[in-house]
């Protein structure tokens, strides 16, 4: 291989000065589109007041609900009454005053004592474990924490004072002597403890509940536990059969709500399904009527064209909150913002692909004398008619998405059960199981309609 | 008049006439499930919406009726916040409550700033999903990288965030950094990386290799190859493909908007929920102005920067 020395390459280009120069407006428009561009963004760092909101964003609790998309908390509360302790659980959770979790274990306050109220559980004594050794032991005279092999002793005397004996760890915090201690045990979860109770929330993975709630006969059986049940167990309730039961309860269940989530995907589905066909319909003859080459009538097409623009230009949000006036919450406002929508977009493009045609077909069509309504059906339609499927195909698994978006300015379907979950910010987990049904059902839709397309149009459908 | 067929034409006609008949069992019986599926979704969407379809049709036009405001010139008043003569301290017709006052009295009107709000969330969000798609495009190219695994890693990525509904990225960051335009453009931004990078990287695959070849055998490095071999040829369609992107993102942030990341589509949604005549029409005509300035101007520079090509055109995605 030659190699060019440096004496040649300089002798190169001084001989051919204009060759490596390179066009000072080309350098020139480089630099102003860059210095625009930043210019553009500082101008925009600043309208929207980027740094400000950022800083005063709520950063840590950001993480928790991250958290809670894949896990669930458990979260017993322990309130000191004089000589006793009173377990209880928040109003939804599973665990009742009958029914504890495996890693919280108590020594029985003697009957005789124990005026607790049903939903709680008397005790003298409660050990709550966290994690292998770390773990909470609360007494009514104190509480004891194990953490990471350190132990903090807190003595208490319910209702009016919390001491600790020694420095505090470092995972223990507390503003202020005689106030609240708050432990932390990672992901594992944390606890409060004051001089009145002691709240523990225990992190765990996974979705709780996911198929059975606390109302269930089901709730906290292995697989196979409720297998056996449901194909050769008794009867459990007398009224139906145990898979019948099993159904119904998973159907039904109070945090999942899969009965309901399932119905409203159901409707995002029907949305872009109907929506999308009644556009393709409605748009087919009235394409014919904008393609120029088909109808010979300048004011015809432009009608029609600007009726396509009218449609498309008006945008689906505004054609949402317009029916969703019109027919109230629900699908049919879904449907009709689609259909309206896209009745211009398929238009548009349906008379774009009429005007492509080859002419030869048409031709051949009238010079033996067809009827004009012939012409078009045998020598038009052939043509277009795979590229005009294919179009609304496309089309159709990309309404299933904006589905969702309309759904939530209230045209129905899973986009306003969405936004419900992600108004209260306590039921992130719902909101990661519906993001989940998503994303299945899209991506199912596009391999359907991608399959379709193909064999419709060939390789041309690969976007 | 018919010659009698040979038996080889007979078979012949036997294998048309089989074939013919197949062709309609399948295309009647795809028009049937056709039908079924819509008769049952019609039924499906009607008996689970609140209001039944043919309850509301007559009053639909009550609705219709709604929307028309007191007097025309409303609507103008409306738009550039001049004071209504019906003016009577509601929220109705207080238009000049909204202008933004820029210097002295020069102002802005309410839904005009409100539009500029839409217009900067889309337009940033193109910006940073161009900047990010165009980064990762490369990596994703099977012709400029031979490591399956980085590939399909960054394939996936692209693919979970143009699939990822963004009213909950929008609805996450809302509750993280209260109401506002940010959850918007974070929203609008992580969708166009997926959309743009997953449009970017087939126009790289479908690039002329001969300059990457060219700058391999004189020993340019990976990034030197892409710079001057591939960016060169792709850059019109990587601005052509961004400029629909920013179409479809002004729609896409003006429905984020209404459920609560600012701008124009939440001042809509709450004027049509009020029942606010003349400020929905105002907003309407406005926000209907502007996406159609916008597709002009886009569809223009596109057919300047790749001729017919600019064609193709979307929405949603």
């Amino acid at each position: 291989m030659t190699t060019l020395s440096l004496t040649d390459m300089q002798a190169i280009s001084e001989r051919h000065p204009d060759v490596f120069a390179g066009s000072w407006r080309k350098a020139l428009t480089g630099w102003a589109v860059g210095l625009g561009l930043v210019a553009y963004l500082a101008f925009a760092w600043w309208f929207f007041a980027v740094g400000a909101v950022l800083a005063s964003g709520n950063w840590g609790i950001a993480g928790t609900y991250l958290a809670d998309w894949v896990s669930y908390e458990v979260r017993p509360q322990i309130d000191f009454k004089d000589d006793r302790l009173d377990i209880s659980y928040p109003r939804f959770s599973a665990y009742r005053a009958d029914r504890h979790p495996q890693w919280l274990s108590f020594e029985q306050q003697s009957a005789t004592a124990s005026a607790a109220s049903a939903n709680k559980a008397p005790a003298s004594r409660v050990t709550v474990e966290i994690d292998g050794s770390d773990r909470i032991e609360v007494t009514p005279t104190g509480v004891v924490v194990t953490n990471g092999g350190e132990t903090l002793d807190i003595a208490i005397v319910p209702a009016k004072s919390i001491t600790v004996a020694g420095e505090l760890p470092a995972w223990a915090t507390q503003k202020k002597p005689g106030e609240k201690i708050t432990v932390d045990f990672g992901f594992a979860g944390s606890a409060q403890i004051d001089a009145d109770d002691v709240n523990v929330r225990h992190r765990f993975f996974g979705w709780e509940n996911f198929f059975f709630d606390g109302h269930s006969p089901y709730w906290g059986k292995s697989t196979g536990e409720v297998l056996s049940l449901v194909l050769s167990g008794e009867r459990i309730d007398p009224k139906m059969s145990n898979a019948a039961l099993a159904w119904d309860n998973i159907v039904n269940n109070s945090e999942w709500q899969h009965g309901d989530v399932w119905i409203k995907m159901l409707q995002t589905i029907v949305m872009a399904f109907v929506g999308t066909l009644f556009a393709s319909l409605l748009a087919f003859p009235l394409a014919f009527l904008a393609a120029r080459n088909i109808t010979q009538n300048r004011l015809i097409n432009q009608v029609a064209k600007r009726f396509f623009d009218f449609l498309r230009s008006v945008d689906m949000l505004i054609w949402a909150l317009f029916f969703t006036r019109a027919f109230g919450p629900g699908p049919i406002a879904g449907i009709s913002a689609i259909f309206f929508t896209d009745t211009g977009t398929f238009g548009k493009l349906y008379s774009e692909a009429l005007e492509n045609i080859d002419d030869k077909q048409r031709e051949g069509m009238r010079s033996v004398g067809a009827s004009p309504v012939s012409v078009q059906r045998y020598g038009v339609v052939p043509q277009v008619l795979p590229v005009l499927i294919s179009q609304s195909l496309y089309f159709w698994e990309s309404n299933t998405r904006s589905a969702t978006i309309i759904g939530a300015v209230g045209a129905g379907g899973i986009g306003l059960k969405l936004w419900e979950a992600m108004r209260t910010n306590s039921d992130w987990e719902n909101v990661a199981y519906m993001v989940l049904l998503i994303l299945v059902v899209v991506f199912i839709f596009d391999n359907i309609s991608t399959a379709l397309r193909q064999r419709l149009i060939g390789n041309k459908a690969s976007h | 008049m018919t010659m009698p067929l040979s038996e080889a034409g007979l078979a012949v006609e036997q294998h048309w006439r089989e074939l013919a008949s197949r062709r309609r069992l399948y295309t009647a019986g795809g028009l049937f499930i056709l039908f079924i599926a819509l008769s049952g979704s019609l039924w499906f969407a009607n008996d689970s919406n609140a209001g039944k379809f043919f309850d509301r049709l007559p009053h639909f036009f009550d609705f219709v009726d709604q929307m028309i405001p007191r007097d025309v010139f409303d609507v103008w008043r409306a738009m550039f916040d001049l004071p209504s003569p019906y003016a009577d301290g509601s929220l109705k017709f207080d238009y000049p409550e909204g202008r933004m006052y820029l210097f002295g009295s020069f102002y802005l009107p309410e839904y005009v700033y409100k539009m500029l709000e839409t217009i900067n969330i889309a337009l940033v969000s193109t910006l940073i999903g161009f900047a990010f798609g165009f980064l990762l495009c490369f990596l994703a190219a099977s012709n400029l990288v031979t490591q399956r695994w980085l590939r399909f890693f960054v394939r996936r990525f692209l693919e979970i965030l143009r699939a990822f509904p963004e009213i909950v990225i929008a609805g996450f960051f809302l509750a993280v950094l209260s109401m506002g335009a940010i959850p918007a453009i974070i929203a609008v931004s992580l969708h166009t990386i997926g959309a743009l990078g997953k449009m970017f990287f087939e126009v790289v695959e479908n690039a002329d290799m001969k300059a990457d070849e060219g700058l391999r055998a004189v020993g340019g490095n990976w990034p030197e190859r892409v710079w001057f071999g591939i960016v060169p040829q792709v850059m019109p369609n990587f601005l052509s493909y961004g400029l629909l992107r920013l179409e479809i993102n002004v729609r896409a942030s003006t429905i984020i908007g209404a459920v609560g990341g600012g701008g124009i589509g939440e001042v809509l949604r709450l004027s049509i929920s009020r029942n606010h005549e003349a400020k929905t029409i105002a907003i309407i005509i406005l926000l209907f102005c502007t996406i159609v300035a916008v597709d002009q101007f886009s569809a223009w520079l596109r057919k300047r920067l790749v001729g017919e090509q600019a064609f193709a055109f979307g929405r949603g995605d």
